[in-house]
């Protein structure tokens, strides 16, 4: 049984370089996911890497710290491309865990209705893998790679997301779909940036669905098509989703996922094309 | 070998104060301040940051303690409720605003609710209704219904923490309700010194199971931490337990069959150091698994194993209400409706899992342990020690939530078994996922009924069947089945009637009680059928409802007639300017374009209080002690919904004395008589009764002591009363006069409800009294996505006679909370939603503000005209929603809870 506190860095790589350790951050995925059980016998609680929190602005984009809460991201102020995340963090739990919880944890404890992934997947978010030999940085797809199930190294600490400066004028809207108002997990989940050309008209969209599949996804086909729509009537067909695999489960039926998650696909395209100017 | 894991010394600042601990750094903050630091107003409802409990402020921040390794608190600032309650000026405002507010019932979320709501009034002083439920939607309250809770912390800084008299009729605050307000309460979790032998239970994963244990002795020479294990083989009485006379059929701890996932086998005992996960798993047990019958379809198939060997068919028993000829009436109706409807296994969810001490004294064993029943406890636990009742005393602690679950042990008798065979004292705490494993739940149901109706909107006619699940054992499932089919026809006038209620036993959790006894249930078959049959006549549903709505001097289905007291057609009157308002609100919402469709729906419910047909007394004892004390032996548990304070107000108005003035004892086996359960809506009724009557003999005790006037009035002083009539005035010196049991004067009485037995057609008198109730539900429909809202909500109740109308209010709001939580999001499924955020219950944003309308139509055996009311609420909700969806998009939800999934899915087989 070991429950180490590193200071920094170096340190917590050096904990983690034998690659047994469970890493502890926010402690909001690490606790639950005990139903009474022990906690697992080697912990390295990198809560004090105060270095890893925090949202800083480089000349190539953004970097958000793997230790920052949601409650940081919630309140932060940040470019209009960022609302979708934005609205995320404010979705994410309540507010005790969003005062705890971590990007990075969300990201690493990857699951399918992880909130935080399909705004960031929709600016482009690619993260930063750390280990004693050295950092890697890996797109989020590569990086998320199916349920409860990461690139993620042993030794590897995410340290932080790098989010390549969104276009200006890139609007960003996120749909989140449940069956309660608060603490309640995602049955359907849509984040949508969206550009605007001078006429108002569809000229760069992104859009990634949550919950819909074994990993959020972005819908490229559908993306390449809004090109040129008014925003306010985007032109939705079944094909744009058919790379979706939405699953039944007490949440809703497969057949409920596939319908839902077109209308919150164009309540997320509205409300992020509507928000320009 | 089961070793202690490192410890280091950690230093932070605690409500103001530093404090150190040494502990395992990943101790969870929550059992750092509960087991280490003795700040038990620390609750812990999940263990899993699902329902804000545990709420503490680090560094100003509300985190949940539960998920927090203390070890990232060092030298960081921890405030919990009670810190914040006796010294921040905010928190002190906020517990005084939740008291003058009726905020607290059980008591349980509290604490987090006022830390979260402190943090909020820190940064925002007037936040807005949005804001509070933004800050406060990580906590779930399961009693109140939140709009207390939203007033308590909006109007913080208006507090005035003042009472009143509390005379009948008036809106007293709790009298039990400042430990509940300042972290104080004890719940069952809280009692138990700190280094108590613990207790873990080994309970089967299958639904059903065959089983074999290994070797004990070698299990316990592998793990000598362990103190003792616990099986069948402990048990020297009797090894069931039930709550029906022949009935009584669950294990305490099984045999050789498992019939549920979550049955108990055994129980290790120790330290809690030395009960690990790596002990539990290592317990010799062999399993093999069987064919299981999980839901009705299967069980009642020729070939399902049978789960009791004298239950045939795995029909647990039948009820059975028949008036008139049913099936001539419906023959003869001009226009009949007919379904078939579906309900789910609902969770009672109260925040406080199951939790209790146990110590042995003398030859007798002391249970202190939250219950709705501590004298069935006491009995079922005195029959499974094979020991007289008088050797255990059950002492309940606050119960943090019950709703029927808590009236069945749980706890209590593995407490026991334990306590004996270690000779030590003992405790335990169920974690969220065993509570919702092994403890009661709501009975699914599949009933199909028809109702026909002539042309001019008379009913003509009613048939329902009803199968519950009941699970792999009875509980209270023979009660279910009597109360179904007395009040499947609802508060209508039904002159031809058959109904019939079927528990069948299945290989799910055990279905028990569960506010209504099924009645709820019952009520969404008939209400949304009424609302069929209005849309053939043509009639608007609740004009349609007032016209059959049944009348004093009306038979009901059992043949009884009342003269006096059936007020449903005044809480329906009540209703139509809501009703009008809600109709004409839609129609104007709904001529215009967008997904969101307005509904209104309107359904009532009926609910008999007290037992069904058989006896049901509650005794109060009362006496007046020398140093002028009026003391009130009050054995009632108060679960959250007010019988301290309900109960003390009817003793003291017929006493004559204010009901602040009187102390409270109890509830204790060993000092309070037999108050009954809390159940059936009974406490208002029968222990008020009792109160009354016990009441009126200790005042003609004293008046005759000095041959006062009847109507004489008592001031009681320090050793003295002063009895002052229109022509004496007599003051008595207490201290001079004899004592009998520590009292100068002394009264114990009973009341037992008059009712007459039902015959094979269930004709009778099956309770001597009826509460009544209508609701308005207005709902937003989002035609597109499925998804309900609702967002405004009116309830008349008639009461009979409002005792306290700020705790009416409350069970109200919180019956409804309930309601709504069963009509659209509660379904438990084992092995799926064995915990608070797969299995949703409602939270601080879903619940509309509600408008309660008491109604008063005294009834002849209450007291003072009351009638019961907790259970009544929850009966008209889902139905009063499910009308208001079909109200809203034509589609009908005939499977509760009505998902967004199914909602779609109803939405888009309308359009074929």
């Amino acid at each position: 049984m070991s429950y180490q506190t590193p200071n920094t860095i170096e340190d917590a790589l050096d904990l983690l370089a034998p690659g047994d350790a469970t890493i502890l951050a926010g402690g909001t995925d690490v606790y639950p996911s005990l139903t009474g059980r022990d906690l697992p016998a080697n912990i390295v609680d990198i809560s004090k890497l105060s270095d890893l929190r925090g949202i800083t602005t480089g000349p190539d984009g953004l970097r958000i710290g793997g230790l920052t809460r949601w409650s940081d991201i919630r309140t932060a102020a940040l470019p209009p491309a960022f609302a979708g995340l934005q609205h995320a963090a404010a979705q994410v739990g309540g507010i005790q865990i969003q005062n705890s919880g971590t990007i990075a944890g969300n990201l690493c404890n990857a699951s399918p209705a992880a909130d935080g992934v399909p705004p960031l997947l929709t600016l482009d978010a690619s993260a930063d893998l750390t280990s004693a030999t050295g950092t890697r940085r890996l797109a989020l797809p590569d990086f998320i790679l199916g349920p409860r199930q990461t690139a993620l190294a042993p030794g590897e600490v995410l340290t932080a997301l790098h989010i390549p400066t969104p276009p200006p004028d890139a609007q960003a809207a996120f749909e989140k779909l449940g069956a309660r108002t608060y603490l309640v997990i995602s049955i359907a989940m849509v984040a949508a940036l969206v550009r605007l050309d001078a006429t108002g008209h569809i000229a760069e969209a992104r859009i990634a669905v949550g919950a819909c599949a074994p990993v959020a996804e972005r819908l490229t086909a559908l993306e390449h098509d809004l090109i040129g729509q008014n925003p306010a009537t985007p032109d939705l067909a079944p094909h744009h989703f058919a790379d979706l695999s939405p699953i039944g489960d007490p949440r809703g039926s497969a057949e409920y996922r596939s319908a839902a998650v077109i209308e919150l696909c164009r309540r997320a395209i509205r409300t992020a094309g509507g928000a320009h100017g | 070998m089961d070793k202690p894991s490192d410890t280091v010394n950690l230093g932070f600042h605690l409500n103001g104060q530093t404090v150190t601990v040494d502990l395992p750094p990943g101790t969870r903050l929550s059992e750092a301040l509960r087991q280490s630091l003795d700040t038990r107003d620390v609750k812990v409802g999940c263990d899993a940051g699902d329902c804000g409990a545990c709420t503490v402020l680090v560094d100003g921040d509300p985190v949940c303690a539960c998920l927090t390794p203390v070890a990232q608190v060092s030298g960081k600032h921890v405030e919990t409720a009670s810190g914040l309650t006796a010294n921040d000026p905010v928190g002190r405002k906020l517990a005084t605003s939740f008291h003058d507010h009726g905020a607290a019932q059980c008591g349980i979320c509290i604490p987090g609710m006022i830390v979260s709501a402190t943090a909020l009034l820190r940064s925002d002083a007037t936040p807005s209704d949005d804001a509070i439920a933004d800050a406060l939607g990580g906590v779930l309250c399961r009693c109140t219904g939140y709009r207390k809770i939203i007033r308590a912390v909006a109007n913080a800084y208006e507090a005035t923490d003042t009472q009143i008299d509390g005379a009948i009729g008036t809106p007293l605050r709790r009298l039990d309700g400042h430990p509940k307000v300042s972290g104080a309460e004890t719940f069952g979790d809280d009692i138990a010194p700190p280094d108590t032998l613990d207790i873990r239970v080994i309970r089967s994963p299958h639904p059903r199971a065959r089983f074999t244990l290994g070797d004990l002795d070698a299990y316990r020479a592998a793990h000598p931490g362990i103190t003792a294990i616990l099986t069948a083989n402990d048990v020297p009485g009797q090894n069931t337990f039930g709550t029906i006379p022949g009935f009584v059929d669950q294990a305490v701890f099984a045999v050789s069959e498992t019939r549920f996932r979550g049955e108990a086998i055994a129980a290790i005992i120790g330290p809690r150091t030395a009960l690990t996960d790596a002990a539990l798993d290592a317990f010799p047990v062999d399993w093999t698994p069987q064919d299981a019958a999980t839901d009705i379809a299967t069980a009642l198939a020729p070939e399902a194993a049978q789960l009791h060997t004298d239950r045939h068919g795995n029909i647990m028993c039948r009820g059975f209400v028949a008036c008139g000829d049913p099936d001539a009436a419906l023959s003869q109706a001009d226009i009949t409706a007919h379904g078939t409807f579906t309900t789910s296994y609902v969770e009672h969810a109260y925040i406080e899992p199951e939790a209790g001490f146990a110590r042995l004294n003398g030859d007798r064993v002391e249970i202190h342990a939250c219950t709705q029943a501590p004298v069935m406890d006491q009995e079922s636990v005195a029959a499974i020690l094979g020991w007289p009742l008088d050797r255990v005393r059950i002492v309940p602690t606050a119960a943090g939530g019950g709703f029927g679950s808590k009236l069945d042990v749980s706890v209590q008798p593995i407490l026991a078994l334990a306590t004996l065979k270690t000779g030590q004292p003992v405790r335990i705490t169920y974690s969220r996922r065993e509570s919702m494993q092994s403890t009661t739940k709501r009975h699914p149901a599949q009933m199909t009924a028809k109702i026909g109706a002539t042309r001019d909107g008379k009913l003509k006619g009613m048939a329902f069947s009803g199968h519950f699940n009941t699970g792999a054992y009875s509980s209270w499932g023979p009660t279910v089945a009597t109360r179904v089919p007395v009040h499947a026809s609802g508060p209508y006038r039904f002159a031809d009637y058959r109904a019939e209620a079927i528990g069948v036993f299945t290989n799910g959790p055990v279905s028990g009680a569960f506010r209504g006894f099924g009645v709820p249930q019952g009520a969404i078959a008939q209400e949304c059928l009424f609302d069929q049959l209005a849309e053939q006549l043509d009639l608007d549903p609740l004009e349609f409802r007032i016209a059959n709505a049944l009348e004093n001097n009306v038979k009901t289905v059992c043949g009884q007639t009342f003269t006096q007291g059936v007020g449903i057609k005044a809480c329906f009157q009540a209703l139509r300017p809501a009703w009008q308002k809600a109709c004409a609100k839609a129609k104007e919402i709904n001529a215009g374009p967008g997904p969101i469709r307005r509904g209104v729906g309107v359904a009532a419910g009926w609910y008999g209080c007290g037992n069904t047909s058989i006896s049901n007394p509650s005794t109060i004892r009362a006496g007046i002690r020398p140093d002028g004390a009026v003391v009130l032996h009050q054995g009632a548990p108060d679960i959250g919904q007010g019988a301290n304070t309900v109960i003390t107000q009817i003793f003291a108005e017929t006493l004559g004395v204010p009901a602040q003035d009187v102390t409270l004892i109890g509830p204790d086996t060993d000092v309070t008589p037999d108050a009954g359960k809390t159940s059936a809506s009974r406490q208002t009724f029968v222990t008020g009764n009792a109160a009354r009557l016990a009441a009126q003999t200790l005042r003609r005790h004293i008046l005759e002591r000095v041959n006062a006037e009847e109507d004489a009035t008592l001031s009681l002083g320090d050793g003295h009363i002063r009895i002052s009539g229109s022509s004496s005035d007599h003051t008595l010196a207490l201290s001079d006069l004899p004592t009998e049991n520590g009292y100068v004067f002394e009264a114990v009485e009973t009341y037992d409800p008059p009712t007459a037995p039902l015959d094979e057609n269930g004709q009778g008198a099956p309770y001597a009294q009826y509460g009544y109730a209508a609701h308005l539900a207005e709902i937003d429909v989002d035609i597109t996505l499925g998804t309900v809202k609702v967002v405004g909500y009116t309830a008349a109740h008639d009461v009979g006679r409002a005792i306290n109308p700020l705790l009416i209010e409350g069970q109200v709001q919180g019956g409804i909370a309930q309601g709504l939580g069963m009509a659209l999001m509660e379904e438990y499924l084992p092995g799926r939603t064995e915990n608070l955020h797969d299995y949703l219950i409602p939270t601080i944003g879903d619940i509309p503000p509600i408008d309660t309308i008491i109604i008063e139509e005294a009834d002849e055996h209450g007291p003072y005209g009351a009638k019961g009311l907790g259970e009544h609420v929850l009966i008209p909700t889902a139905p009063a929603i499910l009308n208001a969806i079909t109200h809203a998009t034509g589609a009908r939800i005939t499977t509760t809870p009505a998902t967004p999934s199914r909602v779609l899915a109803a939405i888009k087989a309308l359009k074929g």
